[in-house]
């Protein structure tokens, strides 16, 4: 189906089973432990065998020689294979770092060797008797040092934010030079590691010349063709397998090294090879996401209207790498009519730095929201109002063209009103509760809606149920329950008689999860194969589909009704089709938007910061389900609160490496973290997006919300931290004498 | 994790004697530090002796007025006993502020006090680390020590005792109660039961070897308000970036213990006196001599402020 007009009425909206807070439909099995995850697919393969990867003790330069000897010989050791075996293997799609092969070190605890063994132990020790000689060379490991060098480069995130190295419109230097005000500052966001619950984890098994990887991944298409790719495999002669993901964020995107070395272990010792890999490794040996540096530019008339914006980023990377596209909301959230992004990269030998949950504009709204803050404070206005005068409903790049829907005002308007924004003191450090210094900030939420082709297969079967196959995954969001919503609203059938099928290299290919943009390219692709099943149905009960109404478990056209599954009756009946967007994403600009507003308590004596209370409001078209959304959306915001307080790799910039690499050392939030959330949802709906109507809500929870909780704290304290995280010894200095 | 024979011995000096007969034996009771150790080759002990039935999982009142803490007793125990929890309030809240509700049922008093250092560097076994391997250098003087030791650190470690109970029993004076391999026994005062790195970092403890402990004795009870303080980047499970344990009365005048600040908690006996004149009196003398790295600076004002939350709270 090509979708290429906006969406006029359909059987979505008759929001029967769409739009409801439906429970996720694979709940119960995650919350009583049926729902096998990739390392626990024990019935998929008989005598798994187990491989343990060992990392490079170094961040750069060459491996000498690995001596195997005594891990050889170790108890249970069945194979080891190393990274000089192999000559450096192909690099999978968006793969910046070499996965494995060859005598390079590209970064600390790049892979260089699998030991398989019989028990998971057994494999772990043996990789401790591997002993391994390396030439060790200098790196570059300190962004600040090296930012200096850095050279404006383009690039994309490959979720939707991206573009040339400089943009510009009008003249930015010109028209912020004549600004009656202006504002001028420089911050610093940290790397960050996805740290999901489930590491990056792969069962490969061969048979014969086909190999079939259980495995832990967001996109089942690129996966399979990368993994092909690396492993000089025809593409089917290789399948993926992923019906349960325990969280991504990102950092499940693309192959990595458990995959890899699954199939490599898998082959080497004629059986199958389960890897998951260490806390420390996702950490080293995957991807994160780069720190930045970004100046912030604003000239502003004396009532507050923009005249010129600046937001220049500048991250490193691996040769090969991308930066990270920290400007790109800078591009569209505001107007005026001088503008200038730019991002430049550094060459950096840190492990790679690559997709972490709203790429780009995470760090660039923690960035961006904190200097809107600023430049109202400096212009005497209400940060909520100086947002709302800049609003723009055309891109400010190209104002020919409009956004599709947007209401950020909105957002903006009914957060204030909701939070008690007119009850904040705009002098900070005026408000007391014991120990607590107390204030709130906001900030505004924007995050790009793309829309992806996406595939699926229904079948309709005698007893009248209905089965929806696609490749699509279930990171966690709940794919499974609003696929099931979608194809129970289109058949005219109850939740409980579709079954979903997800995950599977050999179904439809989907979208994938990504970039917020699976929740609605999928279901609209599910969308499009329940269509043709329609008129499938509709022909085999020899009725006219344009007249049939599909409802309660049955097929009604004028004065006929017929149980659903009697089209069924001969056989299944089978429908696949593929949603396909034409160009009309480009023509009209889809973004999402929201505003967050957060209260937070700054210890007095310690500058211990601790969020009180959390709301969001959020525009994303239609909601296809408030409950699963809501969660999407509360997520990202303990993520954003985990940015902006505490979330940090800690370069050792001597050595080379993040160096609180597990979960003791790399703090996320807690549950005593995170105080009540409140989430509101706009009623829209949104045509231009899909036959759904619906954007993505996946990542616009984590965007702005960090620059809220950082606003906070300025309002309670007075003062401003412009090098994120916020913690403590960032504020102590400046903290007045509490007693 | 390396092959390891294992026994259960019938009385403490007996395990006492197991561990000292045999090379490269270690105790394990909850086993909550040693064992996340051994996967990851940090320890690599050959032979474990197992002191849970040991019966050493008693609180008893002694005949001076304190109490008598068996080593096996649970940190989730000793922070509910009603006579800690009315006596010793900075002992129960120190436990409640460590670890998870989990870990808490496992881990024990003994446990607890031998727990092993934080540092990013001690649990990376491709860096070098003098207290995992000796000889092989530090890496955390010019790496990554935000968390790390500010006082009584050495030029060959500036790890932390990372824990929270040892600094409420030191500002407690509590006793560590041991039996050896010869059935002799032995009352440690805790302000000399850890020890600091000098250039054998290696070593936490002054225990011998094969020495076990049998129990924590505490004094008689303390009057003033009991406080234990722990700051940290997130509201829970974390480690403390500072911590002060603290006994104080209304005029300000007590004890105080730091953690998170050296090798073992940090008390200076002749700092108190100060108490009464403010934080700012007490802390300039408690860490003179600091050597803090450009990371972990902040502690030192970190600490006295949170004396002065301390101060702040018993003078109310």
């Amino acid at each position: 189906m090509k979708f290429d007009t906006p969406a006029g009425q359909n059987p979505i909206d008759q929001l029967k089973v769409v739009g409801k807070p439906t429970d996720r439909i694979d709940g119960k099995y995650k919350t009583t432990g049926m729902a096998p995850y990739a390392y626990e697919r024990h019935d998929v393969a008989t005598n798994q065998a187990y491989g343990y990867v060992l990392g490079a003790g170094i961040a750069k330069g060459r491996v000498r020689r690995i001596d195997m000897t005594a891990a050889k010989r170790a108890p249970g050791v069945l194979g080891i294979v190393t990274t000089l075996d192999h000559p450096r293997m192909e690099r999978g799609m968006m793969n910046a770092a070499f996965l494995f092969g060859g005598d390079e070190v590209q970064h600390y605890h790049q892979a260089i060797a699998v030991v398989v063994a019989e028990t998971f132990e057994q494999a772990r020790a043996a990789a401790f008797l591997v002993k391994v000689d390396y030439d060790s060379k200098p790196g570059k490991f300190d962004l600040a040092a090296e930012a200096k060098g850095a050279k404006p480069v383009p690039g994309d995130s490959g979720e939707g934010s991206g573009g040339n190295g400089e943009e510009r419109v009008g003249d930015f230097e010109g028209a912020f030079a004549q600004a009656p005000v202006q504002f001028d500052e420089t911050y610093s966001t940290a790397d960050e590691s996805h740290a999901m619950m489930e590491p990056h984890a792969t069962i490969a098994a061969w048979d014969g010349d086909k190999v079939t990887l259980w495995t832990s991944n967001q996109m089942i298409a690129w996966g399979h063709g990368s993994l092909a790719k690396i492993l000089g495999v025809p593409k089917e002669n290789v399948r993926l397998d992923s019906p349960y993901v325990g969280g991504g964020f990102g950092g499940k995107l693309f192959v990595r090294a458990d995959a890899v070395l699954a199939a490599l272990a898998a082959k080497a010792v004629r059986r199958p090879v389960k890897v998951a890999l260490t806390r420390p490794l996702v950490m080293n040996n995957t991807t994160h996401r780069p720190a930045t540096i970004q100046r912030v530019r604003i000239g502003a008339t004396k009532d507050g209207i923009i005249t010129a914006i600046a937001h220049e980023s500048t991250s490193g990377n691996l040769p090969d790498g991308d930066p990270e596209t920290a400007v790109s909301q800078t591009k569209l959230l505001y107007a005026g009519a001088n503008r200038l992004t730019a991002m430049k990269l550094a060459h950096l030998d840190l492990p790679e730095g690559n997709a972490m949950r709203a790429p780009g504009e995470a760090p660039g709204l923690m960035v961006l929201e904190v200097a809107m803050d600023e430049m109202a404070e400096k212009l005497g206005m209400d940060p909520v109002e100086f947002r709302i005068r800049n609003d723009t409903q055309v891109d400010p790049q190209d104002p020919k063209r409009p956004f599709s829907h947007r209401d950020l005002v909105g957002c903006l308007r009914l957060g204030a009103e909701k939070f008690g924004w007119s009850k904040r003191n705009a002098k900070p450090g005026q408000v007391r509760d014991g120990q607590w210094l107390v204030g709130i900030g906001m900030a505004a939420a924007f995050r790009n809606n793309m829309v992806m082709k996406s595939g699926a297969r229904v079948r309709l079967a005698a007893d009248g149920t209905v089965t929806v196959e696609t490749d699509m995954t279930d990171i966690g969001t709940g794919s499974y329950t609003i696929i099931a919503q979608t194809a129970a609203e289109m058949m005219g059938v109850s939740l409980d008689k579709v079954a979903v099928r997800l995950g599977d290299s050999s179904f439809p290919v989907s979208s994938g999860s990504g970039g917020q943009f699976g929740g609605n390219s999928s279901t609209a692709g599910v969308y499009a194969a329940c269509v043709k099943l329609r008129e499938a149905v509709a022909q085999r009960l020899g009725i006219n589909s344009a007249d049939a109404v599909f409802a309660d478990g049955q097929v009604r056209a004028g004065n006929r009704a017929a149980p659903l599954g009697e089209a069924a009756r001969q056989g299944e009946v089978t429908a696949e089709d593929t949603i396909e967007f034409g160009d009309i994403s480009k023509k009209q600009q889809q973004s999402t938007f929201g505003a967050h507003f957060v209260e937070v308590g700054v210890d007095a004596y310690t500058g211990e910061t601790r969020v009180r209370r959390m709301l969001a409001v959020c525009a994303a078209g239609r909601i296809l389900n408030p409950k699963s959304a809501r969660s999407q959306v509360i997520g990202g915001m303990v993520m954003g609160t985990g940015a902006a307080l505490m979330e940090e790799l800690a370069v050792d910039t001597k050595r080379g490496f993040f160096a609180n690499h597990d979960l003791a050392g790399y703090e996320v939030p807690v549950h005593a973290d995170i105080p009540h959330q409140e989430v509101v949802f706009l009623d829209e709906v949104d045509p231009m997006s899909s036959p759904m109507k619906a954007k993505g809500v996946g990542e616009l929870g984590i965007c702005g919300v960090g620059a809220a909780v950082a606003n906070a704290v300025y309002n309670a304290t007075g003062i401003r931290v412009r090098d994120y995280p916020i913690t403590l010894d960032k504020l102590l200095d400046r903290m007045p004498d509490a007693a | 994790m390396k092959s390891f024979t294992y026994e259960r011995p019938n009385t403490p000096a007996e395990a006492a004697a197991a561990v000292a007969r045999t090379p490269n034996a270690k105790f394990i009771a909850g086993g909550t530090n040693l064992l996340d150790l051994m996967k990851l080759q940090i320890e690599t002990p050959t032979h474990l002796v197992d002191v849970n039935g040991l019966n050493l999982d008693k609180v008893e009142a002694t005949p001076e007025g304190g109490l008598r803490i068996g080593a096996l007793v649970r940190n989730t125990d000793l922070a509910a006993d009603p006579r800690v929890w009315k006596d010793y309030g900075v002992l129960s809240r120190a436990l409640l502020a460590g670890a998870s509700g989990q870990l808490r049922n496992k881990a024990t008093t003994a446990g607890n006090l031998l727990q092993r250092t934080r540092c990013p560097y001690f649990y990376d076994t491709a860096q070098a680390c003098n207290k995992r391997q000796p000889g092989s250098g530090c890496s955390a003087l010019d790496g990554v020590s935000r968390s790390l030791a500010v006082i009584g650190s050495s030029e060959t470690c500036i790890a932390t005792h990372p824990g929270d109970m040892a600094v409420a029993m030191r500002v407690l004076d509590a006793t560590v109660e041991t039996v050896d391999a010869k059935g002799g026994e032995r009352r440690i005062p805790i302000a000399e039961f850890h020890r600091l790195p000098g250039d054998r970092s290696e070593v936490d403890t002054t225990l011998k070897l094969g020495e076990l402990i049998t129990a924590v004795t505490l004094p008689k009870p303390v009057a003033g308000t009991h406080i234990y303080r722990k700051v940290r980047d997130r509201a829970s499970y974390a480690y403390a970036l500072v911590s002060v344990a603290a006994i104080l009365g209304k005029d300000g005048s007590g004890h105080v213990a730091f953690g998170g600040v050296a090798h073992k908690p940090w008390r200076v006996e002749a700092a108190e006196a100060d108490l009464p004149h403010g934080a700012k009196a007490v802390t300039a003398k408690a860490f003179a001599g600091a050597k803090p790295t450009e990371d972990n600076a902040y502690k030192l004002k970190l600490a006295e402020r949170t004396l002065a939350a301390a101060l702040n709270q018993a003078r109310a």
